[in-house]
Formats: C-alpha cells, structure tokens, sequence
C-alpha cells in the first residue's frame, strides 16, 4: 500500500501538469492562460517534493508563482487584448508545427527506450536529506563549489532589470524638457 | 520510488506541448509563456535525475535556470510593452520588419 500511494500522486501530478500546459497553450484568453499557468506551477512545486527537492518547491513557488507570473499579468493588463477573443489563435502553419512536436515526442521516446536508471554517484542520498535537509545541502554545494556560477547569475539578475528599465523608459528628446 | 523514466516521459510531453505553443501562437506574451513551460519541463528533468543520481549539481543547475527564466521573461516582456508601444500590435505574424 505504501508502494502504491507515490504512483498515484506522480501519475495525478502528471496528467494535471499535462491538461495545464495544453490550457496555457491552448487558451483564447491570456489572463486565463496565465491562470492556469500558475496552476501548472503550484503543481510542479508538488512535483519537486515528491523528489526530496523542498527547496527547489520553495524557489518555484516563490520565483515563478510570485514574481514572474505577476510580471505577466501586469503585461498582459497593461495591453489591450480584446482584439484576441476575435482572431484566430494560431498560425497558419499550425499543423506544421504540431507534426514537429509529435516528430520530438516519437525521436526522444526512441532515444529514451534505452534507458536504464545510472547508479547514484553523489551524496544527496535519501538519509542525508532526512538528517541535514535538502536546502543546507544545496546550499552548501552553491557557495562551495559553483560560488563563482552564483555570483555570475547575480550579475545577470541586475542586468537583466537594468536592461528592462532601460527598455521601457520614455524616451525624450533633445528640447523636449522634462 | 517512482521510476526516473516516468518522470522523463512526462518532461518529454510537456516540452513538447511547450515548444507546439511556442511554433503556433500568434500572440507573443503566449509565446514567452511557452518558453517557460519548456524551461519547467527541463527543470523536472534535472531535478528527477539530480534526485536519481544523488548529486548536488543537477538541482544547483535547476536554481540557475530559475534565475534565467526569470531575466529572460523581464527582458522579453520589456520587449513586448515596446513593441507594443510601438505597434499597437502583439501578433507575432504582422510583424514583417526586424528595424524598429
């Protein structure tokens, strides 16, 4: 019975964040898709601690739920949308593009059937987790061996804002005064 | 223990769902949202296997790409607001000219 109990969260897990992303994909509205979006995300974040990843969930819930989708629905509010429910969702080559997904689902199947679970190398073992916990553990790894990664994607944070400020500022012109 | 091929079977169905949207929707704030929908599905990926494998490095990657995903969607819906601002227009196909 205990056996039995993760299967039929994974397999729940999975076809919620399947029918989701079909939804945001698949949406005449973007407001809706962005709702579903999030829950596609609350979703992933369960997915995340059925893999021993608190910390990882955490992050999900708190970069993807609370920042970026709010970032997205600003954008979407502050863009007139109603021309949306009018026109046609897709592109005309839509088939086109739905065959070439098929075509990667049926290669990557093939490339997948081979294989087999790798035996673990690491020390993020199942009791390490239950003793320290996966955050200290990640943390550890993060300013130990990649501190220099960390700074790095520091750095590409605050450019990142930077450059969107710069982007969306008003532009004036010479004269125009303030 | 769930098998870690049920998870990439799942990553693979979802990536793929993503990268339909990302080809076929007209409308960009949906196409970005594709993108990210393909960045989770690679996030489950090394998530499953960093869990498979025990090691550390596969979910410190998972962080940076959270991070990544994050730029990126300031970045491109910087963009979109100009384009829009721009245009009137969010349609990925009435765009016919790269020079602003």
């Amino acid at each position: 019975m205990e056996a039995i109990l993760p299967k039929i969260v994974f397999v729940y897990l999975a076809v919620a964040l399947v029918i989701t992303s079909i939804l945001v994909v698949s949406n005449r509205n973007a407001v809706h898709a962005v709702l579903w979006m999030l829950v596609m995300f609350l979703h992933q974040a369960v997915l995340f601690i059925t893999l021993d990843a608190e910390f990882l969930a955490a992050v999900q819930i708190i970069v993807y739920a609370g920042a970026v989708l709010v970032l997205f629905l600003f954008v979407v509010y502050m863009i007139n949308l109603r021309t949306e429910l009018k026109i046609p969702n897709f592109t005309v080559f839509w088939p086109a593009a739905f065959f070439v997904s098929v075509a990667l689902v049926i290669l990557a199947a093939q490339a997948l059937k081979e294989f087999r679970t790798p035996k673990p190398v690491g020390d993020m073992t199942p009791q390490a987790i239950a003793k320290v916990g996966h955050a200290k553990i990640l943390g550890h790894a993060l300013f130990t061996e990649h501190i220099l990664s960390f700074e790095a994607v520091g750095v590409l944070l605050l450019v990142a804002v930077l450059g969107a400020v710069v982007l969306t500022r008003r532009i004036r012109m010479r004269g125009e005064g303030v | 223990m769930i098998p870690l091929s049920w998870y990439l079977i799942l990553t693979l169905f979802l990536f793929a769902i993503g990268a339909f949207g990302f080809i076929a929707r007209r409308n960009v704030i949906i196409m970005l949202m594709c993108i990210e929908i393909m960045l989770n599905a690679v996030n489950i990926t090394l998530a499953a296997l960093g869990r498979g494998l025990e090691h550390t490095t596969a979910h410190v990657l998972v962080f940076f790409i959270i991070a990544v995903a994050a730029a990126e969607a300031a970045i491109g819906l910087a963009l979109v607001v100009l384009l829009f601002k721009k245009t009137r227009e969010v349609h990925m196909d009435e765009f016919r000219t790269l020079k602003g």
